[in-house]
C-alpha cells in the first residue's frame, strides 16, 4: 500500500477525533433554529450552487 | 449618569468593537491571503514534490491545533498565522502544477480563484449585511465536516471518482454554510479575536477553492 494513504488516513482519523468532542457538544448547545431561519441559508446556498453549475460550464 | 444612557453607552461600545474585529479580521484575511498566493507561486516554480502538499498540511494543522490557540492573544499570534497560511499556500504549488499541465489549467485556476473569491465576498456580505444569527447551523456544519472526513477517509481505500466528486461538492456546500456561521459570529459575540477569526475564514476560502478547483478540473473533462 502507498505509504501517503496511511498517512492521510491517520490525518483524517485524527481530525475526527479533534472535532467529535466538539461537535456532540455543539449539536447539543447549539441554538435552535426559529422561523425562517433555514431558508435565509437555503436561499444564498442556491445561490451558490446555480454560480458553481455556471462555473462548471464555462470550462 | 441614568441606567438609559449606561446601557446605550455599553451598546455604543458593542458596536464600536464589532466593527474593530470585522476590520481587523478582514485587513488580516486580505494580507494572509496575499502572502499564500506569493509562497504558493513560489511552490509551483520551485515545481516541489506532491508530498510537499501533505507535509505542509500537518504542520499547519500542528500549529492550529496546538500553538495558535496559546498565541492568538499576543503579537506572537500574528507570525503564526503568516507562518501557518504560508505553509498551507506552499503546500498548494503540486496541485497548481497538475491542473495548470492541462490544456486549459490556467483557465481552470483563474475560474476556481475568481469563483471561490466572487462566492466569499457575496457570503460574507450576506451574513454581513443580513446582521442575521447564523448559530444555529453549528452543530449540522460540524456533523457534516465529521462525514465528510468519513467519506474522505473511505475514499482512500475505494477506487470511485464519483465519490471524490460527491465530496468535493459536499464540501463546497458546507465552507459556504461555514462561510455564513463564522461571519455572524464575528457580528453577534461569538468570536472576539481577530486573529482567531481570521483563521477560520482563511480555511474557508482555502477548502472552497481546493475543492472547487477539483470539481472544475474534473467536470471539465480535460483529465
Amino acid at each position: 500500500m502507498d505509504w501517503t494513504k496511511i498517512i492521510w488516513a491517520l490525518l483524517l482519523g485524527a481530525m475526527i477525533l479533534f472535532l467529535w468532542p466538539r461537535a456532540k457538544q455543539m449539536l447539543k448547545h447549539s441554538p435552535k433554529a426559529e422561523k425562517g431561519d433555514w431558508q435565509a441559508v437555503l436561499l444564498p446556498l442556491a445561490f451558490v450552487v446555480g454560480f458553481v453549475v455556471l462555473l462548471i460550464m464555462m470550462v | 449618569m441614568n441606567r438609559l444612557d449606561i446601557s446605550a453607552a455599553r451598546s455604543v461600545e458593542s458596536v464600536l468593537s464589532t466593527n474593530k474585529l470585522i476590520k481587523n479580521t478582514y485587513m488580516l484575511l486580505s494580507m494572509t491571503l496575499l502572502f499564500s498566493a506569493l509562497t504558493a507561486t513560489a511552490s509551483v516554480f520551485l515545481a516541489v514534490p506532491g508530498w510537499t502538499y501533505m507535509a505542509s498540511l500537518i504542520g499547519s494543522i500542528v500549529l492550529i491545533w496546538f500553538v495558535l490557540p496559546r498565541t492568538a492573544n499576543s503579537s506572537t499570534g500574528l507570525w503564526v498565522i503568516f507562518g501557518i497560511t504560508g505553509l498551507m499556500g506552499f503546500g498548494l504549488g503540486p496541485i497548481l502544477n497538475a491542473y495548470l499541465s492541462l490544456a486549459n489549467g490556467p483557465q481552470l485556476v483563474g475560474t476556481a480563484m475568481a469563483g471561490t473569491g466572487i462566492i466569499f465576498l457575496g457570503l460574507s456580505g450576506y451574513a454581513l449585511t443580513s446582521k442575521r444569527d447564523f448559530s444555529f447551523m453549528g452543530g449540522f456544519l460540524m456533523a457534516g465536516l465529521i462525514v465528510v472526513f468519513v467519506a474522505m477517509l473511505a475514499g482512500l481505500f475505494i477506487d470511485m471518482p464519483a465519490l471524490h466528486l460527491a465530496i468535493s461538492a459536499v464540501v463546497i456546500m458546507l465552507m459556504s454554510g461555514l462561510i455564513l456561521y463564522d461571519t455572524s459570529r464575528m457580528v453577534h459575540g461569538g468570536e472576539t479575536n481577530y486573529i482567531m477569526a481570521t483563521i477560520g475564514l482563511y480555511l474557508n476560502i482555502y477548502n472552497l477553492f481546493v475543492h472547487l478547483l477539483a470539481l472544475l478540473g474534473a467536470l471539465s473533462g480535460e483529465d
